[in-house]
């Protein structure tokens, strides 16, 4: 495959498990969530480099979600001692981001880690770094780590789809029919931190946050039914990673950055023209039933 | 230490850095209780397009021009999340986080942008994303020591009237007093304070600034005036230790050491606090539990002594 291709691919992957990722962050009303694990990993991944001086990606997973789970539980804990959610979002992520940016600035400050190429990804470098896959041949770490990342999400949300739904609509009902809505959080805010350092290398931290969140609010404005906003936020990030790409090489700057103004740019168009939710169709239908009003005053 | 210290321009940048810390503690006060504590994040992301685009523009780092522009881009954020939160059935929380990143996402593209046609050497840009307080100049700091002393006056004058606006909308709004007005006037100061304090700590812990210090002194006390003045005065001292402990060596992010200081006040008053600290609660609980036992060991001795008084 050539270099665009595997870049291409590895931001598709990006934007498939990010975009289905997503649809649960807000239907649970957790976007916020994501921006927090998505700065916290960071220190989940430095602290793996520091013990095992190397990045590899088991460890960087391990690391990130010890991370990602120690963010979801300090944010509880806080809360449930009377600070409000979302200053307790904001007191756990900036300081544990703040430790890791400090940390790499004293401990770790070398070639192989540095806060900018955490921050905004170096998705350009992706296609060098390869590793042997039997059967597929040479394939990017970057990209290879992706693909499993979203098969495990895909298996989990698949092989739980009904109590992924209940949870996330009706929690108190699933916790009345038995359902562990505590375990199902944490296995949540799990998959949040794999997708988050997966998508890492690629797009970097704060763009990771615009792909997680913004295809699916995108696709929330088409569709009532869970499968087709589902698929929908899929694809929508897949159609972001695309467009921001070639918007980068357009224009010739970051391809992350770009990826994420893309995505801003679906849900513009979606808030815009969606059939139900959208701005322009109620602008449309408040005028209809005006006229409507109009025409049954002029008859009566 | 002390030579740094010594210097002059360390102490301005230093006086600087305690000042915006004071004004930030003071308004994070007011974003506390309004709920809007990530709102301060999601604004300090979205000014960073702003901040490049004043730049571009002017082609120097003019601090009034890129605060100008990073007003002027955060406000447009303001807009936006409250445009798309009251026309659509998407959520305050979601709308937060998209603009955020969106907004940073474009202005990582124009910093790319500007960074390469300015050939490189404006790395001074890249300081907007993690700060640099150390690297301001003297007519920055002044810029800035004015600006806060702004924000603080505005706060400080109309103290019962920001009280009322908090606490009881509706009362406020049947003495007749303009909530849109002080809305505007709350937007206001706080997307000032978040855009100078963009300098200094950077774009992405500016939100730090606002929440952790508030946070900390709501433990300490009940009264909302003593609340404001307590996170006045962590967020100083934050600010002011954290500066001086980034200057301790070569290159070290200014941002990152005032959050961690700042926390660190946050652990002390999550533990010690007056109010709702851990160790006065454990006592209060402790105590408690002997007043049962003690009740409880007694009414089981009462009604022994009555059993033993029928039995007889």
């Amino acid at each position: 495959m050539t270099y665009t291709a595997w870049i291409l691919l590895t931001a598709s992957l990006v934007g498939l498990s990010c975009g289905i990722v997503g649809v649960f962050l807000i239907l649970r009303r957790m976007a916020m969530m994501a921006d927090a694990i998505s700065h916290t990993v960071l220190i989940g991944i430095v602290t793996a480099f520091i013990v095992t001086r190397e990045l590899s990606g088991p460890h960087m997973l391990i690391g990130a979600i010890i991370a990602g789970l120690l963010t979801a539980v300090l944010v509880q804990w806080f809360h449930s001692r009377g600070v409000q959610q979302d200053a307790s979002i904001g007191v756990v992520f900036t300081t544990l981001f703040a430790i890791g940016v400090i940390l790499i600035a004293t401990q770790v400050g070398n070639a192989h880690l540095d806060t900018k190429h955490a921050l905004m990804g170096e998705i350009t470098f992706v296609p060098w770094d390869v590793m042997y896959v039997p059967l597929l041949g040479e394939v990017p770490k970057a990209t290879f780590m992706l693909a499993a990342v979203l098969l495990a999400v895909l298996i989990v949300i698949l092989a739980f789809y009904k109590e992924w739904k209940i949870t996330s609509f009706d929690p108190a009902l699933a916790a009345s029919i038995g359902i562990p809505v505590v375990l199902m959080h944490y296995v949540f805010m799990s998959l949040v931190s794999i997708t988050t350092v997966a998508s890492f290398d690629a797009v970097g931290a704060i763009m990771v946050v615009a792909m997680l969140i913004t295809p699916a609010a995108a696709s929330y404005l088409w569709t009532d039914k869970l499968s087709i906003m589902l698929a929908l936020s899929g694809a929508f990030g897949v159609i972001s990673a695309f467009m921001g790409y070639y918007i980068a090489v357009w224009l010739d700057t970051s391809i992350s950055g770009s990826m994420a103004f893309a995505t801003g740019i679906v849900f513009i168009i979606s808030f815009l023209s969606s059939p139900r939710h959208g701005v322009l169709s109620r602008y449309i239908h408040k005028f209809k039933t005006h006229d409507r009003e109009k025409k049954l005053e002029g008859i009566s | 230490m002390l030579n740094s210290l010594l210097s002059p321009n360390t102490q301005w940048v230093l006086l600087s850095t305690l000042i915006l810390g004071m004004a930030a503690g003071m308004i994070g006060c007011l974003a506390y209780w309004k709920r809007q504590s990530l709102m301060s994040d999601a604004l300090s992301h979205a000014a960073l397009p702003g901040v490049v685009i004043a730049f571009a523009l002017t082609g120097s780092k003019n601090l009034l021009v890129m605060i100008l522009g990073a007003a002027a881009s955060a406000l447009i954020g303001a807009w936006m999340i409250q445009w798309i939160r009251t026309s659509s059935r998407i959520k305050e929380d979601t709308a937060m986080g998209m603009i955020l990143s969106v907004f940073f996402g474009l202005g990582i593209m124009l910093l790319t942008i500007v960074n390469r046609t300015a050939g490189g050497n404006q790395s001074g840009l890249d300081n907007f994303i993690f700060g640099q307080a150390a690297s301001m100049v003297r007519k920055d700091v002044f810029t800035m020591l004015i600006l806060a002393v702004l924000v603080i006056l505005v706060v400080s004058i109309g103290f019962k009237e920001w009280k009322l606006f908090l606490f009881d909308p509706d009362f406020a709004r049947g003495l007749g007093m303009n909530s849109r007005l002080m809305n505007t006037l709350y937007m206001g100061v706080l997307v000032l304070v978040i855009v100078i304090g963009i300098q200094a700590v950077g774009v992405i812990l500016m939100a730090a600034m606002l929440i952790i210090p508030a946070v900390s002194a709501r433990y300490w006390t009940q009264s909302f005036k003593m609340m404001v003045i307590l996170s006045a005065i962590f967020g100083g001292g934050a600010g002011f230790v954290g500066t001086l402990v980034s200057t301790m060596g070569k290159g070290w992010p200014t941002g990152p050491f005032i959050v961690v200081a700042s926390s660190v006040l946050f652990t002390i008053s999550l533990v010690f606090g007056a109010e709702k600290g851990l160790l006065i609660q454990a006592l209060q609980l402790r105590s408690q539990k002997k007043q049962h036992v003690d009740v409880g060991s007694q009414a089981v001795i009462s009604s022994r002594i009555s059993e033993r008084g029928s039995n007889q």
